[in-house]
């Protein structure tokens, strides 16, 4: 019992904004504004919101690594392509039957876990950081990319699952849960709608607790200065490969949640502009602060699709310009600064 | 004779993979080990150095002229990028990568709605000859001509010339480079251009052989980030070295098993050397002579 509460506490803690009464008061309002927006709105707003929902895992995966652990990862892309092809390669061959899907899933994320892990291993333990953390993932993401968009033969095949080069890999079932008679499947629709949500306030508050924890305190501190934590005995590379895994598997789930979403896949769902992206996200909305990193990440989501109305070119060139001008202007972020202000004039409210 | 034919063929390779990464990374190498900034925007001065050389020389410019005049507006665009966005960013080096990347995406879709999709290029001239019953191309040698003269040209310049000198005191203590009256700033804003021109001459060079669009400068960043990692921060002990070795690498799998293999293995070659040499080929050599 104890134990349950020293977690509890944990919600809250030095690492993140928003404490006291007042913030989870607003925290409950929004949860209980997003269980009800199904309700006002139909199916195809709410298969749209998932979608954005679907992104918000590879964010908080960033914001863990890039943010808190000061490690450039610019190749997650790479694991969110990993997990969704895994995805697909195996409920094509094995189909979707007995909830195979959700095993398929913690399967595919395995596999992107076990990546990283193997890929942090060589980068953590050279100990090589800074810029060139950064573009050694963004190659592996690049060759990955290339690597996918040349398996358009038919000699590229695992099983029964074609691979099918730059148009990419579709026809996998979506997400299937049994249940006593008839099983659930998951179109991007409000049962989907509701399981994502469900997921994401789960890992959002899960990673709460852990960025409050020691193994929070610790890896912002290497952040802060990795001598001085390495000299206070602390192993500089494995909390940072810790959380290199963890956040690449956050990266793995959106790309199961995307694959299943929208039953495909394509190798320029990695490629420099989608791995540009989720960096914008984080950096936009403030990369070292986790609630800062889901409502940038859809604040921006949103602001890009309605560009993209316009054309998705001028988004593009709008989204580089706002993270250009972030760097500049708001180097911690823009939702940071608002939440900041907000905390000063509601007194003791956020950090 | 087809002992000799199958060596100059394996040369041949070699050199090509050798300009290849030599010519995509020396610009990169020069902001980095100067500066300490990693260009992400590096493929997109490649590719502006590539369109420039290509319009001019559709205008009537002989190339040689064209691919100068490339390097001279993809340099100059670089130093007006240093004094907008770099130069606010030399306090915290990690976040001029991020800046980068997003000059990067505006110049791959601004080119993109200016320009179309693709433009028609310029063939690769010289042609080429025979060797041992395989055909070369002439270009691909002037290539590797040119790779070798920039080395030699960029370490005349940071050893022979003033610039050079006020260049390397600037990097090595910079404030006491200031204090001793250099323009430090104006140093940063020549290098960062030197940089740019030079990714503006590989564009350039290689503009004959390519197809003109403008994501183009992809093709080269993944070699480029490569030879800079493996070579690490100096341009002289460090990239033409690397270039070395990651040639090998790579002409030999590219002739094997094709294109992708070669960059497959460059990136394994990467990232076991990074777990060996941290501080790349160039800080394994000054180390040892310290």
């Amino acid at each position: 019992m104890t134990s349950f509460r020293r977690w509890i506490s944990r919600l809250e803690g030095p690492q993140t904004m928003g404490r006291g009464p007042a913030f989870w008061v607003g925290f409950c309002v929004v949860l209980v504004a997003a269980c009800a927006y199904p309700l006002f709105s139909d199916g195809y707003t709410v298969g749209n919101t998932v979608y954005f929902f679907n992104w918000v895992f590879m964010a908080l995966g960033l914001s863990l690594i890039w943010g808190y652990g000061g490690s450039l990862s610019f190749g997650q892309t790479a694991f969110f392509g990993l997990a969704g092809y895994g995805y697909g390669i195996l409920t094509i061959n094995v189909g979707d039957a007995y909830g195979f899907t959700l095993i398929a899933t913690l399967l595919a994320i395995g596999v992107a876990a076990a990546f990283a892990a193997l890929l942090g291993y060589f980068l953590f333990f050279g100990r090589i950081s800074g810029v060139f953390l950064g573009i050694v993932t963004l190659s592996v993401t690049l060759v990955f990319e290339r690597f996918m968009a040349q398996t358009a033969g038919p000699e590229w095949r695992v099983g029964s699952a074609r691979l099918n080069g730059f148009n990419g890999m579709s026809g996998m079932p979506p997400l299937t849960i049994p249940w006593f008679g008839e099983s659930i499947v998951l179109y991007p629709d409000i049962e989907l709608y509701y399981v994502t949500l469900g997921l994401l306030v789960i890992v959002y508050l899960g990673l709460r607790i852990l960025v409050n924890s020691r193994f929070g305190n610790v890896l912002v501190a290497i952040r802060e200065n990795p001598e001085r934590a390495e000299m206070l005995g602390y192993d500089v590379r494995k909390y940072q490969l810790g959380a290199f895994v963890i956040g690449s598997s956050l990266a793995g789930l959106s790309g199961v949640l995307y694959t299943t979403w929208g039953q495909y896949i394509t190798p320029s769902s990695m490629g420099i502009t989608a791995a540009a992206l989720p960096v914008i996200w984080v950096a936009v909305g403030g990369r070292s602060d986790l609630t800062a990193t889901l409502a940038g990440t859809l604040i921006v989501l949103a602001g890009f699709q309605a560009l993209t109305i316009y054309g998705s070119q001028y988004a593009l060139v709008v989204m580089g310009l706002l993270l250009v001008l972030t760097v500049l202007v708001a180097p911690q972020g823009v939702v940071v600064l608002v939440g900041r202000a907000l905390g000063r004039l509601f007194g003791r409210g956020a950090r | 004779m087809e002992i000799l034919g199958a060596v100059f063929a394996a040369v041949y390779q070699f050199g090509d993979a050798f300009a290849f990464l030599v010519l995509s990374a020396c610009g990169l190498a020069v902001i980095f080990g100067m500066m300490g900034v990693i260009n992400l925007a590096h493929g997109e001065f490649i590719m502006c150095g590539a369109y420039v050389t290509v319009m001019t020389n559709r205008l009537g410019v002989p190339l040689p002229v064209a691919i100068l005049a490339g390097a001279l507006v993809a340099g100059a665009v670089g130093v007006l990028v240093e004094r907008l966005v770099i130069r606010h960013l030399y306090s915290r080096p990690l976040d001029t990568i991020v800046a980068t990347w997003g000059i990067s995406l505006i110049a791959t879709q601004g080119t993109l709605i200016v320009l179309g999709s693709t433009m028609p290029g310029v063939g690769t001239p010289f042609g080429s000859f025979e060797f041992a019953g395989l055909s070369y191309s002439y270009y691909r040698i002037v290539l590797m001509l040119s790779a070798v003269a920039v080395l030699a040209i960029l370490y005349l310049f940071f050893t022979r010339t003033r610039f050079g000198v006020l260049a390397r005191a600037t990097i090595q203590v910079p404030s006491m480079a200031e204090a001793l009256g250099v323009d430090t700033r104006f140093i940063y804003a020549m290098t960062f251009g030197l940089g740019a021109a030079l990714a503006g001459l590989t564009g350039g060079l290689y503009a004959p052989t390519m197809t003109m669009v403008p994501t183009m400068g992809t093709t080269f960043i993944m070699e480029a980030f490569v030879t800079v990692v493996v070579g690490g921060a100096d341009v002289f002990l460090g990239t033409a070295p690397a270039a070395a070795v990651l040639a090998v690498v790579k002409a030999t799998l590219t002739s094997w098993y094709g294109q992708l293999f070669g960059q497959i293995g460059l990136l394994i070659a990467v990232i076991i050397v990074i777990r060996v040499l941290p501080r790349g080929i160039s800080g394994f050599i000054l180390r040892e002579r310290a």
